[in-house]
């Protein structure tokens, strides 16, 4: 007993710590994730963005913060209060989640489990039940629009963002995150393979679709649905939603990062220990990819919601399942002649369901959907 | 470390990652102002009373896709085992995989022919 209860609290202790890391860093992260897309989309748009609190407006986040706790919460006549309250508290727990299945290290990860990669998709496709929950218990017609447009968009595009990650669990046999790095210190980053590039593309779109962002924002398109599933939020429970969001587009970035740039390596930074390096290194990929999708915003506008699921079933699905056998022959055919073969599938496979996709309806007499409604 | 471990640490982090929610919350419910009114608890309607309640069932567009939907994932779980594993079992559980994904490609195939993939308006 006198042996194994230190032992235990030791135990304890450190993932105390480990949590307590993640839970400190993640969400100020967050708050100036914000901040960098306040100001970016600024200068896209030709203004200045956030400056007046603090020096060059670096305080805003926080002045956003006091301005969010000190709102008044209301609840809508009528709702389900108790769900109304958990929705908020069900979409940030998934999401601070993820941070502790991702390496920023060689050994520096919070939770090293064997199914790391599922594991992280599985978490990452519950916000949608946190948001169908926001959407139907508001009991207002706005948030429902956007809580059934959410599990549209999650049902289309949760089947390409699996399919697509299948390759990488293919070529480095293994579903752990840090497996996954150490295979691309040996082979190179799979960015610049054939499959290893259509399937980050892939990714990346799904995975913006997933939380939601420009231009897969529907759930919440604030020029359609007033705010979408958040229209009756208002205070804490609203800035909440917001966290969500800007964590899990961190994690997103994180994860592409980690499957397609070498994840931590780099150059060893001088003057910095070697875990500082990687940390920073994985943390410059993943902001860097972060811009991207604040870049995405800025410039481009929302889908319409008839094109976001045709694309999602008529392009994005079959070029995924020829990503899957252009990933095979690659593995089995090394050298010229694969990368070529397997880059020319997809293409090909791409370029014949875009132009299926793009074709006016086809007029049928009788279809099945016909006769079932 | 064992993987039972790591799922201890995970649900450890379950319980403590709702500080970041509760705390917040919590806060909010003593500093904010709490004045509840008739006008502002209705549901928002661009300053129109609601029509009719809210929770009724109406046609979603996308039952159909809801079934292939269920197809799709899970064949992803047969995938992913198999993607595991996909070095060792050489070219024998390939040609397996590709005639089980051929099989459901040819079903994507058929509903797409049969129109059930357009959004109808």
């Amino acid at each position: 007993m006198g042996d194994i209860m230190p032992q235990w609290f030791s135990i304890v202790l450190l993932d105390i710590l480990k949590m307590a890391l993640i839970l400190a860093v993640v969400p100020p992260c967050m708050m100036y994730t914000t901040q960098l897309e306040r100001k970016a989309i600024a200068r896209i748009q030709d203004r200045f963005g956030p400056n007046r609190v603090g020096p060059y407006g670096l305080a805003q986040p926080f002045a956003d913060m006091i301005k969010m706790l000190v709102k008044e919460d209301i609840v809508p006549k009528g709702s389900d209060k108790l769900c109304h309250l958990l929705a908020p508290l069900l979409i940030v727990v998934p999401s601070l989640f993820l941070f502790t299945l991702l390496p920023f290290g060689p050994g520096f990860i919070a939770a090293p489990i064997s199914t790391g990669l599922l594991f992280f998709m599985a978490l990452g496709s519950t916000g949608t039940l946190a948001i169908f929950t926001a959407g139907w218990t508001s009991r207002s017609a706005f948030p429902l629009l956007g809580a059934i447009r959410n599990a549209a968009q999650l049902i289309a595009y949760e089947v390409p963002f699996v399919l697509a990650s299948a390759v990488i669990p293919m070529i480095v046999g293994s579903l752990r995150m840090t497996d996954i790095v150490m295979a691309q210190s040996v082979s190179g980053w799979f960015i610049f393979t054939p499959w290893g590039f259509t399937a980050f593309l892939l990714l990346f779109t799904a995975g913006l679709a997933e939380v939601n962002r420009t231009p897969f924002d529907l759930p919440e398109a604030e020029s359609e649905l007033v705010g979408g599933f958040h229209t009756e939020y208002s205070g804490m429970k609203f800035g909440l939603f917001y966290l969500a969001e800007y964590v899990s587009t961190i994690a997103l970035a994180v994860l592409l990062s980690v499957l397609f740039f070498g994840g931590w390596a780099g150059p060893r930074i001088p003057f910095l220990p070697a875990l500082g390096s990687a940390i920073l290194w994985i943390s410059m990929k993943s902001f860097l990819l972060v811009f991207v999708t604040i870049w995405i915003r800025g410039t481009w506008p929302r889908f319409r919601v008839d094109r976001l699921m045709g694309f999602a079933w008529k392009v994005m699905i079959p070029v995924a399942l020829a990503n899957l056998v252009g990933a095979a022959v690659w593995f089995y055919c090394p050298g010229f002649i694969g990368t070529a073969v397997s880059a020319v599938l997809v293409v090909s496979v791409f370029l014949l369901t875009s132009q299926l996709w793009a074709a006016p309806k086809p007029v049928l007499t009788t279809t099945w959907a016909d006769q079932t409604s | 470390m064992s993987d039972y471990r790591i799922y201890l640490f995970l649900a450890l982090f379950m319980i403590g990652a709702l500080v970041v929610p509760v705390l917040p919350i919590a806060v909010a419910r003593f500093i904010a102002p709490r004045k509840p009114g008739s006008i502002k608890t209705e549901p928002y309607e661009c300053g129109t009373v609601t029509e009719g309640d809210v929770w009724v069932q109406f046609k979603l567009q996308y039952y159909i896709f809801a079934i292939l939907f269920v197809v799709f994932d899970v064949e992803a779980l047969f995938l992913f085992p198999w993607a595991v594993v996909f070095k060792e079992v050489g070219p024998e559980g390939l040609i397996a995989m590709v005639v089980f994904i051929g099989i459901l490609t040819l079903g994507l195939i058929y509903a797409w022919q049969e129109g059930v993939l357009e959004w109808e308006t």
